[in-house]
């Protein structure tokens, strides 16, 4: 694959679109929060597999007659299996309690316990914090090997993607009200380090290019550097989204929201190394200056293999 | 061309060899398995338990196999279906001395064995079974330190002819001493601080008080004693519930994980783990006990008028050698009791000097209940509260004097007295703990589990490998084996670690093939592009791998720092996934590039002027 596309023309487009999603996301953030998940918000959760369709407004029914008011019941899944939560409660015994009078009520001996879950309501803040932290940590870190390995303009532009990509993954996940739990936030990070990866092989292009080329209009390298990358870039963000297709299609429910969160990540991802990271070098003012003789060129040519 | 030396393809092939044989033991199915063991650790399974199971299964004409290992005997079967009603007959016919737990045997050949080859451990959400966090109260264990000292206090105050007004421990678990006058308090000050070393100073207030106030350091003290005896408390009674490979763990600083696989019934689970209950011994009070030394308690089984006890106490549930529950001649459950040597003594000198006196064994539970406060916005907000229940289980006249061994009757049912027989036996909880989090996870959805992170992984992998054969021909195949050696080796390092495999952890491997494919992405890109500058193809390889390198390596150490955070911060299912990604990252970096290297070189390097590669 060979390309020659002009992006920094299209940079002003890219600059308002991102705009806009930013917007968005972070105004669906303020305005209706993120689903929280059980992790998070503490909790009780039963999942009960039935040998055939569940009778959800039986089932609703028979939890209110037997005091779990508020109790929120929906299939999971399949009609067969059912999910019933009662959210911020701070009773441990409350999931084997339904269980056992569910089982009781049921014409048929078969209803299967799939899972209980109880999150008492210190863990669930804990494991906020925890979450929120590590997010920190990951991006402090991120910013730090890539101003050691190249240069602060390169750590800022990564950071700046790295931050757009995150805010609009999650902004997606309030916007259309998909549950945020643990495997979602493990699989933010690896957005994080997903995203990073793009925006490393393109800077590389760009440090390269700086030094090889001999034009010295950084517009121009970075398109060049752009276009040479592009190929990989796009294989990458396929062979991933492949895997992760396969994962959302056949992985399970548990595995569903973590597949999603991953695939938005990766378009994301995908589309700010391309126009947010390379945008941010040129707005900064990367110069031919700010890369001169830092290294000698090719200092990499007798490493391995 | 660079040649590539002998010792590279070696080492390639040492690795490979190595990775396949110890992912190898993953591939054979484990069987269900029942497990025999004595309840007292001290005594290992013989051939005689051996035999006594031989004999209860052959009657019951099922497919096992009965083995003896070290500590236990292991019976293993064709099917789910057997393995349970094996543990019935096993259950309902051996007598209580033996633990018997459900199993999942490995089936590793011998020789896999021998060299140090095992399966790796499947999670919870793949194979079924509860996860518990407990956060231990430690304010209780304080406090009860505090209670056992100031007994101490008062003994010795008693003995020094040191008169005191008041004693108490108070709600801050400080001890308060209230005096008559000031030579009783100066010479109390000075006998504490000679003698308890535990508290910080100055001790008086108001003039004509103490208040010892525990140490930092003391409290610490108190805190990691209490959470120590707690793991070993819920260590033996996980092992009298009859689980194979339990963990029970410290988590933090305060918190105890506990995880046991192929457990359904949490009820029973978490009614033994988190109980208290111990008992003490103490004498009736007479008629002429001072108030302040006696206190009144009702009957367990609500009948008869409270009595009262004395303070004192003779000895507590911690000197219990062993107990076994059993029934009296008149069919009422009892628990027989054999103590401690020091018990033992203790009992004898305090039986032997008030015979015809009745003494009183005490039932002692620490509870925990939700109340709800409410805090400076007005919300409520639940906290956790622990109590006390105290009441008197037997009330019986001495009529000798009671050496080691002994009975207690007076228990409502033969449950009670089992569960108490076994409570005894595991030791008490120094603290009593609250449930902060549980996660069960049925048979069957575990199953599915596993099921469903095969299914993905092999289409992912069909997928990719497809698309790599198809856009890079020869170079995709040398990806393609690339990446599947990935899996493997992967799989081998993570059987080695004896790490635990997730379900978000085998997600964790499906992304990495996803993502492995990118270091040969980027050495093909590299190669295609130095072809198109017109270089030969033997450059154009060389080039190709040189110059991608560094950018292989940049972007693999950014994901594995992520990894790391993930692996430091994540608890259960973000862990899993941070292990594979951190294990399958390393392993990609080696198989990507030196793997498809000797692979190319093996088919190209050899040709001297070749002038067309398949790329």
């Amino acid at each position: 694959m060979s390309f020659n596309i002009d992006f920094l023309a299209w940079r002003r487009v890219a600059l308002i679109f991102s705009s806009i999603f930013l917007i968005v996301s972070v105004s669906s953030l303020f305005l209706k929060e993120l689903n929280y998940g059980l992790d998070f918000t503490g909790g009780t959760l039963v999942e009960l597999s039935y040998p055939d369709s569940a009778n959800i407004s039986e089932i609703r029914e028979t939890l209110v007659n037997g005091g779990f008011v508020g109790a929120q019941v929906a299939n999971f899944g399949s009609s067969k299996e059912v999910l019933i939560k009662l959210p911020g409660t701070v009773s441990d015994s409350l999931g084997s309690e339904i269980v056992t009078l569910l089982g009781s009520v049921s014409s048929d001996q078969d209803v299967d316990l799939r899972r209980i879950e109880y999150v008492g309501p210190q863990i669930g803040s804990e494991l906020r914090d925890d979450g929120g932290t590590a997010m920190l940590i990951a991006l402090a870190f991120m910013m730090l090997y890539i101003a050691f390995r190249f240069q602060s303009m390169f750590a800022g532009a990564a950071v700046i993607a790295l931050v757009h990509d995150v805010i609009i993954v999650v902004g997606i996940f309030s916007l259309i009200e998909i549950e945020f739990d643990l495997t979602v936030l493990a699989a933010l990070l690896a957005v994080i380090g997903y995203s990073l990866n793009d925006t490393i092989v393109v800077s590389d292009r760009i440090r390269e290019n700086i030094r090889s080329m001999e034009s010295d209009s950084t517009e121009e390298i970075i398109n060049t550097s752009l276009n040479q990358t592009l190929g990989r870039t796009l294989i990458t963000s396929l062979t991933t989204l492949l895997v992760l297709f396969s994962l959302y299609l056949l992985g399970g429910e548990l595995i569903k929201n973590f597949a999603l969160a991953l695939i938005f990540g990766v378009i994301i991802g995908t589309y700010s190394s391309i126009y947010i990271a390379a945008n941010a070098l040129v707005m900064m003012g990367l110069s031919k200056d700010h890369l001169r003789v830092e290294e000698p060129e090719n200092a990499d040519e007798n490493i391995l293999p | 061309m660079k040649r590539y030396g002998l010792w590279k393809y070696l080492l390639i092939f040492a690795i490979l060899g190595f990775g396949i044989i110890y992912s190898l033991p993953n591939l054979y199915a484990p069987d269900p398995a029942v497990q025999i063991s004595y309840t007292s650790s001290s005594q290992s399974a013989d051939s005689l338990l051996a035999d006594r199971v031989k004999e209860l299964i052959d009657d019951a004409r099922f497919q096992t196999k009965i083995e003896l290992e070290e500590d236990y005997v292991l019976v293993r079967t064709d099917s789910y279906q057997n393995q349970l009603l094996i543990k019935d007959i096993l259950s309902s016919n051996l007598i209580n001395d033996v633990v018997i737990a459900l199993n999942l045997a490995p089936t590793t050949p011998k020789w896999l064995e021998d060299i140090g080859g095992s399966p790796m451990k499947l999670g919870l959400d793949l194979r079924g079974g509860v996860h518990f966090l407990m956060q231990v109260d430690t304010q209780t264990a304080i406090k009860n330190r505090q209670d056992g000292t100031l007994q101490d206090i008062r003994r010795r105050f008693r003995e020094e002819k040191i008169r005191y007004n008041q004693a108490n421990v108070q709600d801050d678990s400080s001890i308060f001493l209230k005096f008559n006058n000031l030579d009783a308090l100066s010479k109390a000050e000075e006998f504490i601080i000679d003698n308890y070393s535990q508290f910080t100073y100055p001790l008086i207030t108001n003039e004509d008080s103490l208040k010892l106030v525990l140490s930092d350091t003391e409290i610490e003290q108190i805190e990691s004693d209490a959470i120590d005896q707690n793991l070993t408390t819920l260590r033996n009674r996980v092992n009298e519930l009859g689980v194979s490979e339990p963990i029970v763990q410290r988590q933090g600083k305060k918190r105890i994980v506990v995880q046991l696989p192929g457990i359904q019934d949490t009820a029973e689970a978490k009614n033994i783990l988190g109980k208290t209950a111990t008992l003490e011994f103490h004498l009736e009070a007479q008629m002429d006990t001072p108030r302040s030394r006696k206190t009144s308690y009702p009957y367990r089984n609500g009948f008869g008028a409270p009595a009262f006890l004395q303070d004192s106490i003779i000895l507590g549930g911690d000197q219990v050698a062993t107990a076994q529950a059993s029934f009296d001649e008149n069919g009422l459950p009892q628990v027989n009791i054999t103590l401690d040597g020091e018990g033992g003594a203790k009992m004898h000198r305090a039986t032997r000097g008030n015979i015809g006196k009745r003494l009183g064994v005490l039932f002692v539970e620490q509870k925990t209940r939700t109340i709800y406060e409410r805090d400076l916005e007005g919300n409520q907000i639940p906290v956790q509260e622990s109590f006390e229940i105290k009441e008197i289980i037997s009330l019986a006249t001495i009529r000798a004097a009671l050496g080691t061994t002994f009975r207690i009757t007076g228990l409502d049912s033969p449950s009670e007295s089992s569960e108490l027989a076994l409570l005894l036996r595991a030791g008490a909880l120094a603290a009593p703990m609250t449930f902060v989090e549980e996660r069960t996870v049925g048979p069957s959805l575990g199953a599915d589990n596993i099921q469903a992170g095969i299914f993905s992984m092999q289409l992912g992998l069909f997928l990719v490998l497809g698309f790599i054969l198809f856009y890079y021909r020869v170079f995709g195949i040398a990806a393609s084996l690339a990446l599947t050696f990935n899996i493997v080796l992967l799989v081998a390092i993570m059987s080695i670690l004896s790490a635990t495999l997730t379900l978000p952890g085998i997600a964790g491997i499906v992304l990495t093939v996803g993502m492995a494919v990118d270091a040969n992405v980027l050495i093909f890109s590299r190669i295609r592009e130095e072809l198109k500058k017109g270089r030969e193809p033997l450059e154009a390889i060389d080039a190709g791998y040189n110059r991608a390198f560094l950018t292989i390596w940049d972007a693999n150490v950014t994901t594995l720092i992520v990894a790391v955070i993930l692996l430091s911060y994540g608890t259960g299912p973000v862990k899993g996934f941070a292990i594979t990604l951190s294990i399958g990252i390393i392993t990609s970096m080696f198989t990507a590039i030196m793997g498809t290297r000797a692979f190319v070189n093996l088919i190209y390097g050899s040709k001297k002027d070749l002038e067309r590669i398949s790329i």
